[in-house]
């Protein structure tokens, strides 16, 4: 199944797929060097992982037209593990971290997704933004006006080149931005600094190597931790960014398959020396845009990237920092949902604080898998709350005045329990009570017991209680939990008075 | 909807043969009284990029104003397409009520032929459809893009029009004594499309065995009676020899059974179903 695609998938759309790719190609080297410096390793690294996950993600993946490669919310979950071990154990954790999203998608964990709520995603996109902006800062601090003058220049060229009539849209601007910057600063012989200064870049093909680390359990001890956010968050944004093409493009894709093909993508990253790596947004996007739809246009992007690179390393390490920066501004004014802010004033509150709760918490932990967790359970208990709402209770007297009726509304569960049990009026001294539960469901044992409170209570007002109207589900929570109608149950509650 | 409605389903798609295609569609319902529905499709090709900027940089909500542009461009174009096949379904129904149908159904379907085809499978009698399409409209030795996968696909007789409308008097049966050929003889005794025909039920073989075969067939036939029959045994290439057959004696309908053998043997030595359809000059029933 992994590797069987439909022929159209390959070749429906050529001549859009084989421009596409080469403009995101060209996209994908200044991203992938500028994540490389955000892991602390050196470009190649990034750049052998972006061919890697590309090339195998066009065959495997389960989202023809999306690209993959090195990313910066991966990038950011390896600072310390490179710091403090090297890279051979980053090499190591992205093994791992294939192994264990190839083990998700045989268990369908891309079904998951569904609970994450909209503004989950928006809040995951703007803390991507966020982090991805801040991570350019420390080239922007400490240094000589050039710098800055060269950083809105090359932002300036992005955005305004495209106006430029006849040759504006027929060149990728951003790598009009970087060719002019290079040019600029090599004539001018500017002391900025420049890719070459940041490491070593790809001079050969990769080879293939098997990380050079002791494969004991103190290995494993080190590692998991990384691989464990790293396949999670490597999934995540997978699946958002799928979720997004699929949108964009109006067709479906496989998100399980996508799962085990980002996994087995990332055990090739591992194994030619490239780090972890997960779907992109902004890349997939800018495919999108340039025509690109097929799986040609994820493997053209891969193959020319590393074309590019093996060719061109001398070139590439004359490239100024500055250039770099004005890009990675670029993909992340391009990340940001701007609309989002604008959305803040008609959206309720509650989705609001979940949007927002995912931005602070990614943006303080740098870690996208914990403002997705957060942002989850906020917006799970705000459905619970909003939910309860939805629970009341009605009650009616009949004419001699001897039986109360009340009829229970809504879904009784742990959140709407206590408003349950205080729905009833225990004071009133009448011979019979009849609970309706025709339009009710309990969902949960705190429901039941708390049926169970209030039966038992009224019985020791001296009331006979019948339930009636019970629905099919209900029926069965009840029947498996509730102890009213077990008498040795209830001598242990009553037998306490 | 009833468990099964028994269609006369015309695949409409406003290439030359459809008129055709209702005519025969229109001949069909008639002789076995079944109600006729004409289908068109509006296939999207999503896989198929006609927007390219190629500028390659993202700005301000680059993704929602892409949606945007992307979702209107669509739009026009399929609004334009709903509206020429409207206009398709209303010519191809004032045809075939002029045959005299009285009530013809038309439905039109987003999504590919092969897949609206197979969600009808349960309603179909009989589908009438062109040897090929708008794409190979003018290459008269080309048979369309997905007749094959639409074939293999359901398992309802299947009427394939490549010419204009005549209505069949003689047919020819190719029998070739296997499996697919005997469901294909029963389905020709048991039905009233074929009452009042002439029948010339054509064997191509060297083996003399398939000789007594044909006799038993041709019996076979005979007893179900309202059909005369003729049978005869050839020699030769089979589409060759049944081509010149069918020009001598004038036949104008040929039924057969389809894809009688698996997709590998007919990846290797190429389809017998193929090269009729390839070959022949008279509409095919194909029976499954």
């Amino acid at each position: 199944m992994l590797f069987l695609s439909k022929k159209h998938d390959w070749l429906g759309n050529i001549r859009g797929d084989v421009l596409a790719g080469t403009v995101v190609a060209l996209a994908l080297i200044p991203e992938a060097i500028a994540f490389s410096i955000i892991a602390g390793v050196d470009p190649k690294v990034g750049l052998y992982a972006s061919f890697c996950i590309a090339v195998m993600t066009a065959f495997v993946g389960g989202r023809p037209g999306m690209i993959s490669a090195a990313t910066g919310a991966m990038a950011l979950l390896m600072v310390t593990l490179v710091k403090d071990h090297g890279l051979q154990y980053l090499l190591a954790a992205t093994l791992l971290t294939g192994v264990l999203q190839i083990i998700a998608g045989y268990l369908k964990l891309g079904s998951l997704m569904s609970f994450v709520s909209r503004s989950v995603v928006t809040g995951f996109v703007n803390a991507l933004a966020i982090l991805i902006f801040m991570a350019q800062l420390p080239e922007l601090t400490n240094v000589t006006w050039h710098v800055y003058a060269m950083t809105v220049g090359g932002l300036a060229i992005i955005y305004l080149f495209p106006y430029l009539p006849v040759v504006g849209k027929t060149l990728p601007s951003p790598l009009i931005c970087i060719i002019a910057l290079t040019v600029i600063a090599v004539y001018l012989k500017l002391d900025i600094r420049t890719v070459g200064d940041m490491g070593q870049l790809p001079d050969t093909l990769p080879v293939f190597l098997w990380p050079e680390v002791p494969l004991t359990l103190e290995t494993l001890k080190i590692i998991l931790p990384y691989s464990l956010p790293l396949a999670v968050v490597g999934l995540l944004e997978s699946m958002m960014t799928a979720t997004i093409v699929d949108d964009l493009t109006d067709t479906a894709s496989d998100k399980n398959r996508e799962c085990k093909g980002q996994g087995l993508a990332n055990i090739g990253a591992g194994l030619l020396g490239g780090m972890a790596g997960c779907a992109m947004i902004g890349q997939s996007i800018i495919n999108i845009k340039s025509g690109g739809r097929g799986r040609l246009s994820t493997l053209c992007a891969g193959v020319f990237l590393l074309i590019m690179v093996v060719f061109l390393d001398k070139w590439l390490s004359m490239i100024p920092m500055a250039a770099l920066v004005a890009v990675m501004i670029m993909v992340s004014i391009g990340t940001f949902s701007w609309r989002s802010i604008l959305n803040l004033k008609q959206h309720p509150m509650s989705t609001n604080i979940v949007m927002i709760a995912t931005v602070v918490v990614v943006v303080w932990t740098h870690n996208l898998a914990m403002g997705v967790f957060v942002g989850v359970l906020l917006a799970s208990l705000f459905f619970a709350n909003k939910i309860s709402h939805f629970m009341y209770v009605d009650s009616k007297l009949n004419e001699d005045g001897n039986t109360r009726t009340y009829k229970v509304v809504g879904q009784v569960f742990f959140n709407s329990a206590d408003k349950f049990v205080n729905s009833f009026d225990f004071k009133e001294a009448v011979d019979k009570v009849v609970i309706d539960l025709k339009r009710a469901h309990f969902w949960d044992i705190s429901s039941v017991s708390a049926l169970d409170k209030v039966v038992i209570k009224l019985r020791r007002e001296g009331a006979d209680v019948e339930l009636i109207g019970m629905n099919e589900a209900t029926t069965t929570i009840i029947d498996r939990f509730a102890i009213h109608d077990n008498p040795e149950e209830i001598e242990k509650i009553m037998g306490g008075h | 909807m009833s468990a099964t409605q028994n269609l006369v389903l015309a695949g409409i798609d406003g290439s030359a043969l459809t008129g055709a295609v209702c005519d025969y569609a229109a001949w069909i319902a008639q002789k076995v009284d079944a109600p006729l529905k004409l289908l068109h499709t509006i296939d999207h090709h999503p896989e198929h990029a006609d927007h390219t900027d190629i500028t390659g940089n993202i700005g301000v909500d680059s993704r929602d104003h892409l949606m945007d542009e992307l979702t209107q461009l669509e739009q026009q174009r399929s609004k334009l397409r709903l509206q020429q096949g409207k206009q398709l379904l209303q010519a191809a129904r004032e045809r075939v009520m002029q045959a005299g149908i009285l009530d013809p159904i038309t439905n039109q379907r987003h999504g590919s032929l092969v897949e609206s085809l197979i969600e009808l499978e349960n309603d179909l009698r009989v589908l009438v459809i062109g040897v090929r399409g708008k794409v190979h409209e003018n290459q008269p030795d080309k048979i369309g893009a997905k007749l094959e996968s639409i074939i293999r696909s359901l398992h309802k007789p299947i009427l394939v029009v490549n010419a204009e409308f005549k209505a069949p008097e003689r047919i020819m049966l190719a029998y070739d004594g296997s499996q697919a050929a005997e469901k294909a003889l029963d389905m020709v005794a048991t039905s009233p499309l074929y009452k009042g025909l002439v029948c010339h039920l054509v064997c191509v073989s060297q083996d003399e065995g398939k000789g007594q075969l044909l006799e038993v067939a041709a019996n076979k036939l005979q007893l179900a009676g309202g059909i005369e029959v003729i049978a005869k045994k050839l020699v030769g290439k089979p589409e060759l020899v049944l081509s010149e057959y069918q020009e001598q004696k004038g036949i104008d309908m040929t039924v057969m059974g389809a894809f009688g053998h698996g997709r590998i043997r007919d990846w290797l030595l190429g389809s017998f179903t193929v090269k009729m359809l390839t070959h022949s000059r008279i509409p095919l029933l194909l029976l499954r």
